[in-house]
């Protein structure tokens, strides 16, 4: 979150997405010849995984307390220990994973569908309507992340449907500002003008010839927005703000944790690895597909994969 | 020429642009029509406000910073006071635009198909499945191989002729009245340019279009057309039936464009004809003649000159030019 994100992902802006089945294929296929975003793609899958089977591969129930057991570490019976109640750390830790996509897909889903938007009819439409929306997307993007989803949970009250909603507010200037970026770029294309003249209305303008083409940024910012509304649920749910217990989710297990840190240093420790991982699996994810998605980047990218 | 009403008829087209350093007047006064069938052409050099005043007449400048006067009315009704909905429903179905360059007019992301199937679908009443048939049979008629088998295919997969035949196919996908080609053979080579031009004089004569074709090769206009309007500055200095306006140029900067263009087989001793000079700005047009400064003839100092209205010099031929009488031709 610290650089500007309209540099982060504007390299691919207008690049011409063509043949999109063998493009993605193609994509895929650059992905994994750098030895990072493959990782990244493969520790995703496995969360992926994990988010929808979890529940099934766990050893015990998440929420099931066991008060003889409490503060063990890890061992064959436990393999990330237990925690104060008892509780097995590494089925919480499996669960949280759960609640962490779920947070992640529906806040980026927030943030996607309300960014797009703004940032097409911005960009395309320009003058009062560009001046009055990118203005509201400024003011949303001066405050700190987490300072802006604590003040909107503030007032929606906690629980992980409104830490969806917060989370999801305050991504949107960043996929805003991006579509507006590579709309600006795309509108002048003569193709536009073209559909212009064959009849073509400004929302089928929109929806057909400027949307596909300023996909490739979109999708990289996505990935990493994954990695940063994943961040904002863990620091929201430590914060006591988030995800309400008895569910399990990884800042509440941070959160736990902290009290112990001296004599069950497994309760934080694990959840911490967790968070750590999956959000570098989707920075990698995402820096790749900046990379495969980059026109100009690709055949630097192609020559460096056979040389490895 | 028929005697039957124009199906377009331009009328005091003006464009105004709002720049920084003040108002360019980019097209002045304009006024032409074309008859169903015909082939008018707008030749003038770059800059002239050829293609601003195409893109205006079908309402397709971004408005502001183009402000656009008069009237363009198309079977009478007049496109510059169109809503854009009614827009719409006209543009490529009964008026189209093929661009000057294929490389960049055409969607990389889209197929072929798709994007040829879009105007039909906007269009006629067709299903799907019709459509596509639809699109084959125009994919056919622009003379591309196999259009079946090319409808799925993307753009990057075609050459250059090829997108423009495309682009054709994709202008006269639903039989519009008429059908302005800007520079459509510009960015072609020789051989694929007469291509071109043959195939539209060819789809013309099947379908009973007009056509304005706007260029700046004289050796085009001559093949192709029926009218000729001379554009410089933003104005139309001279209008004509063809073999009069080769014959017969009553307006000093048509003959000097006559003059510049080189002739195969005669051996040229001198350089190539130019015309001396630059055209004005059109953020501080002069007063009077737009072409004062550069012309071979002028008699009297510029402060005589008042704007020139074009004005009857033979039959169907119009000049704007107070020297261009029939003696003071050829200065």
């Amino acid at each position: 979150m610290t650089d500007d994100p309209e540099d982060r992902a504007t390299p691919g802006a207008g690049a011409p997405i063509a043949e999109h089945r063998t493009r993605t294929r193609e994509t895929i296929g650059i992905l994994l010849t750098n030895r990072l975003s493959a990782f990244g793609l493969v520790v995703m899958g496995l969360l992926i995984f994990t988010a929808v089977f979890g529940s099934m591969v766990a050893p015990y129930d998440p929420t099931s307390v066991d008060i003889p057991a409490r503060l063990s570490g890890p061992s064959l019976d436990h393999p990330f220990g237990t925690d104060n109640l008892g509780r097995d750390v590494f089925s919480r830790v499996l669960a949280g994973a759960r609640v962490s996509f779920q947070v992640g897909i529906v806040a980026v889903g927030i943030s996607l569908t309300m960014g797009v938007v703004t940032g097409l009819v911005a960009g395309f439409y320009s003058g009062a309507a560009d001046a009055v929306l990118m203005r509201a997307m400024d003011m949303l993007f001066a405050f700190p992340a987490i300072l802006l989803a604590i003040a909107v949970l503030a007032v929606l009250g906690p629980g992980i449907t409104n830490a969806m909603i917060a989370i999801g507010i305050v991504y949107i200037p960043i996929f805003a500002r991006i579509t507006r970026a590579s709309t600006l770029v795309v509108k002048e294309e003569l193709y536009v003008r073209a559909a212009r003249s064959v009849g073509a209305s400004d929302l089928r303008i929109l929806r057909r010839h400027i949307l596909p083409n300023i996909l490739a940024p979109i999708i990289v910012q996505t990935s990493l927005s994954l990695a940063f509304a994943i961040l904002a649920e863990a620091a929201l749910s430590f914060l006591g703000l988030g995800v309400q217990r008895p569910t399990p989710a990884w800042g509440r297990m941070l959160a736990e944790g902290r009290d112990f840190v001296n004599q069950a240093p497994w309760m934080g420790i694990f959840p911490g690895i967790a968070v750590f991982v999956t959000v570098l699996a989707f920075n990698f994810v995402g820096d790749g597909l900046r990379d495969a998605l980059d026109p100009k980047q690709k055949s630097v990218i192609e020559s460096r994969g056979r040389a490895v | 020429m028929s005697a039957s009403e124009p199906v377009l008829s331009v009328r005091n087209l003006t464009v105004e642009i709002g720049t920084r350093r003040g108002t360019a007047r980019v097209v002045n006064d304009i006024s032409y029509d074309v008859h169903r069938g015909e082939t008018v052409a707008i030749v003038g050099e770059s800059g002239s406000g050829k293609t601003v005043s195409a893109l205006a007449l079908m309402r397709l400048l971004p408005e502001p910073p183009a402000r656009v006067g008069g009237r363009v009315l198309l079977d009478g009704v007049d496109l510059l006071r169109g809503s854009e909905r009614e827009l719409c429903r006209i543009r490529g179905h009964r008026i189209a635009m093929v661009f000057q360059d294929p490389m960049t007019s055409l969607n990389p992301v889209l197929t072929i198909g798709q994007q040829l199937v879009e105007p039909i679908r906007l269009h006629l009443p067709l299903t799907a499945g019709a459509a596509r048939d639809r699109a084959v049979e125009m994919l056919h008629l622009v003379g591309i191989p196999a259009p079946r088998h090319r409808l799925d295919d993307y753009p990057h997969q075609f050459s250059g002729g090829m997108r423009q035949r495309v682009m054709i196919a994709m202008a006269l996908a639903c039989d519009p009245e008429v059908l302005i080609a800007d520079e459509a053979t510009t960015a072609l080579d020789v051989t694929t340019q007469a291509q071109i031009v043959e195939l539209v004089a060819g789809l013309q004569d099947r379908m009973g279009m007009a056509v304005v074709w706007i260029t700046h090769d004289l050796g085009v206009v001559a093949g192709i057309a029926d009218r000729v309007a001379v554009m410089y500055a933003g104005q139309v200095l001279e209008e004509a039936p063809v073999d009069a306006l080769y014959e017969d140029p009553r307006h000093p900067y048509t003959t000097g464009l006559l003059a510049s263009v080189p002739t195969p087989g005669i051996d040229r001793p001198h350089r190539l004809f130019a015309i001396p000079g630059l055209p004005p700005d059109p953020v501080a047009l002069p007063p009077g003649c737009p072409f004062w400064d550069r012309c071979a003839v002028r008699g009297e100092p510029r402060a005589e000159f008042t704007p020139q209205p074009l004005r009857p010099v033979g039959s169907d031929h119009q000049v704007a030019c107070s020297c261009a009488g029939p003696a003071a031709r050829h200065g």
